[in-house]
């Protein structure tokens, strides 16, 4: 006879094979990303003759910063030495403004094509889509001759147009979804209270779309960080992201291979992106959470 | 000292109503949606201060036509009039009406006061004269105390109160209301029912209240407007859609429980018209037809309420067998069979018990019932 336990409270969940099986996955899925983190953080913080030693997993037997500090401030890219912080700074400028106009441009356009009956919005939207799934190399070429002959090639305001048009249609995607999945009535009331295009978009719709403005915001800003081609192609030297100066860095062939600067570089650069996920997280749930059209 | 209060601010209220023309004209529209037509050369006259429901099943073009008056929905066809004024082309905003939906579409971010305030503010109105809107409209509707919260911290019947007050504020002659109880639960629907006929006669507004509610219907209308098909099928008051329906649609669609339908043929001989049920002979002398001296098959009509039964039943009365009782309350259906075997229900009072098997005296007063031409659309004979 089995002893019979009357089921109370929570179910109990064996430890069946699959379920360590799938333990077993999701811990070695995490040491394949965690592992070269790990090695590039210990690296960074040792001394080249420490590296020369060759212990790869190897703590750092006396943990310094000075690999990070010349980085940032005195490594060589090409021909200047002042760090990767110059490529920091050209990356926020190119970032800030980038993001801002793409979503308010991607926003909007979302808007209009839930909402507004624009006589040709089936094809608009199906034009952008169409797009947005050709290699946007293929753009390059032609978008150079158009800026140089705009007379704008090779400036900060020639790569935030460029990061704005391809954006255009992620953000357009994701704001019409979401607005189309908002109720009717509360456009047509908005309209019965007198409020018009930009009106209703402002005080009615973008307040509410604060889950899809975070979601926006973290896609554009890695995106845009992430980018190499494109700023290497449009943003002129002056303004070279950190991602084109890291490569300078890394490329960078006098004497020996400083491999503590580089894995330095390498996660300042990554850094963005990082914290963006962090911070982003529980805004992220917040957002959803604060969503909810009916509560 | 609140009911003062509440009495300064209808009057208030009431002000533009009483001063400014607000009938409503719909005339010859045509509305479709791509081969789809919803709405075929509808006309529809509402007078000033009238309170008129559009009722029918869904799908039938109620919030199309509501719609369509409020300028949300452009017209194929026709003109929409308001206050004397062709609107057909007009915004929304300028036609002078106010809506309420059935969803509420309260916004979420802003709390009940700006809620409230917001058509107020896009139309630049000065921030206290704003003030003073918004708390005569919240005392009326009892929601001063909800001013600060959001509407998702707000109950179903209090967000419903929210959106009556924000069209309230609006100050308009036209209140447009799609079928804003329904989300509610029986209790609360009635209540604000209640409410909003008190308001319609406070306000002395024009209203146009869509609803699939024949209760609703029956209690708060001037005149009904049955939809069906594209078409209004009758607009009438409520007593004469109840008791002198055009057809068998209406008919049914109104009164519950629904009206009873039997087929059989109207003859006449030397006692006047009957109409015959098998070999059940019912008197009709007297039924004021629309075409006197016809005579063939028909279909009659009788609400479950109107059917005499026992005692009351009179000399014209047959005996019917009793074939199952559903208790409703005060009063118990019994469904019952005609000596030719077509069914129908009786209404009666709970008192003495009736069972299964029981035979019931009843008769069909020829004053109450109705008579169709045959076919699930007949039309009143
Ligand atoms: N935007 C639209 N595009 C296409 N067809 C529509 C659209 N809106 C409504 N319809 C159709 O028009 C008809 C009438 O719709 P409407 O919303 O007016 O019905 P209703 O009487 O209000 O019904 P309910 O009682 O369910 O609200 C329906 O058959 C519906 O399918
Ligand atoms: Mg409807």
């Amino acid at each position: 006879m089995v002893a019979m336990v009357e089921p109370t409270g929570p179910r109990p969940r064996p430890l069946t094979p699959a379920r360590i099986g799938l333990y077993a996955f999701l811990f070695i899925s995490a040491l394949f990303f965690l592992v070269p983190l790990y090695v590039m953080i210990v690296t960074s913080l040792k001394t080249m003759p420490e590296i020369r030693l060759g212990n790869l997993l190897a703590l750092p037997s006396a943990p310094s910063i000075e690999a990070w500090v010349k980085a940032w401030s005195s490594a060589c890219t090409g021909l200047t030495c002042n760090g990767i912080s110059v490529g920091f700074f050209n990356s926020v400028k190119i970032l800030v403004p980038s993001v801002i106009v793409s979503i308010a441009v991607g926003s909007l356009t979302g808007y209009a094509l839930s909402f507004w009956r624009v006589p040709v919005a089936g094809i608009l939207f199906g034009a952008l889509m169409t797009v947005a799934f050709v290699p946007y190399q293929i753009f390059i070429y032609p978008l150079v001759r158009i800026f140089a002959s705009a007379g704008i090639s090779n400036s900060l305001p020639a790569i935030v147009i460029i990061h704005t048009i391809f954006g255009l249609p992620t953000m357009t995607l994701l704001f019409r979804n979401y607005f189309a999945s908002l109720p009717i009535e509360l456009f047509k009331a908005a309209r019965v209270d007198g409020a018009g295009f930009f009106r209703i978009f402002w005080s009615v719709m973008l307040p509410m779309a604060t889950p899809m403005l975070i979601v926006a915001v973290i896609l554009q800003v890695t995106g845009i960080w992430n980018d190499f081609i494109l700023g290497l192609v449009f943003a002129g030297r002056e303004n070279l992201p950190m991602t084109v100066q890291l490569n300078n860095i890394v490329n960078s062939t006098q004497g020996e291979r400083t491999y503590n600067v580089d894995m330095a570089a390498t996660l300042l650069t990554a850094l963005v992106p990082l914290v963006v996920y962090f911070a982003s997280g529980r805004w992220f749930v917040r957002g959803i959470a604060a969503g909810a059209v009916k509560g | 000292m609140s009911a003062a209060m509440t009495q300064a601010s209808s009057q208030a209220m009431s002000h533009a109503a009483t001063d400014k023309r607000c009938d409503v004209s719909v005339k010859d529209v045509e509305i479709s949606f791509g081969r789809h037509v919803v709405l075929e050369k509808l006309s529809l006259d509402i007078a000033q201060s009238e309170f008129i429901v559009l009722l029918g099943p869904s799908g039938c073009g109620k919030s199309t036509l509501l719609n369509a008056i409020s300028g949300l929905l452009d017209v194929n066809a026709g003109q929409i009039w308001i206050g004397g004024r062709n609107v057909t082309w007009e915004e929304p905003k300028d036609r002078g009406i106010a809506m309420v939906f059935q969803s509420y579409a309260l916004y979420p971010r802003m709390s009940v006061r700006e809620n409230m305030s917001f058509g107020l503010r896009v139309a630049g109105m000065p921030a206290n004269e704003i003030q003073k809107r918004v708390a005569d409209a919240a005392t009326m509707l009892k929601i001063t105390e909800l001013l600060d919260r959001k509407p998702s911290q707000l109950s179903g019947g209090q967000r419903q109160r929210v959106a009556i007050g924000r069209a309230l504020v609006r100050d308009a002659g036209v209140y447009l209301f799609d079928e804003p109880l329904s989300n509610l639960d029986a209790q609360l629907r009635a209540e604000l029912r209640v409410e909003i006929k008190r308001l319609h006669q406070r306000l002395r507004a024009t209203m146009i209240y869509v609803t699939h509610d024949q209760i609703e219907a029956l209690t708060l209308a001037d005149r009904i407007a049955v939809m069906k098909d594209r078409v209004i099928q009758q607009l009438d008051t409520p007593q004469k859609i109840y008791r002198e329906p055009v057809n068998r649609f209406v008919a049914s669609f109104v009164g519950s429980p629904a009206m009873n339908f039997m087929p059989g043929r109207v003859e006449r001989g030397a006692t006047g018209a009957t109409f015959s049920l098998g070999d059940l002979s019912i008197p009709i002398q007297g039924y004021p037809f629309k075409s006197p001296g016809l005579t063939g098959a028909a279909v009659l009509g009788i609400r479950p309420e109107h059917v005499l039964s026992g005692a009351e039943a009179g000399p014209n009365a047959f005996n019917a067998q009793v074939e199952m009782a559903e208790p409703m309350g005060a009063d118990t259906l019994v469904w019952c069979r005609t000596p030719s075997g077509a069914s129908f229900s009786v209404r009666v009072d709970s008192g003495p018990s009736i069972a299964p098997g029981d035979t019931l005296p009843v008769s069909f007063p020829v004053g109450t019932l109705s008579l169709f031409e045959e076919g699930p659309d007949g039309r009143r004979l």
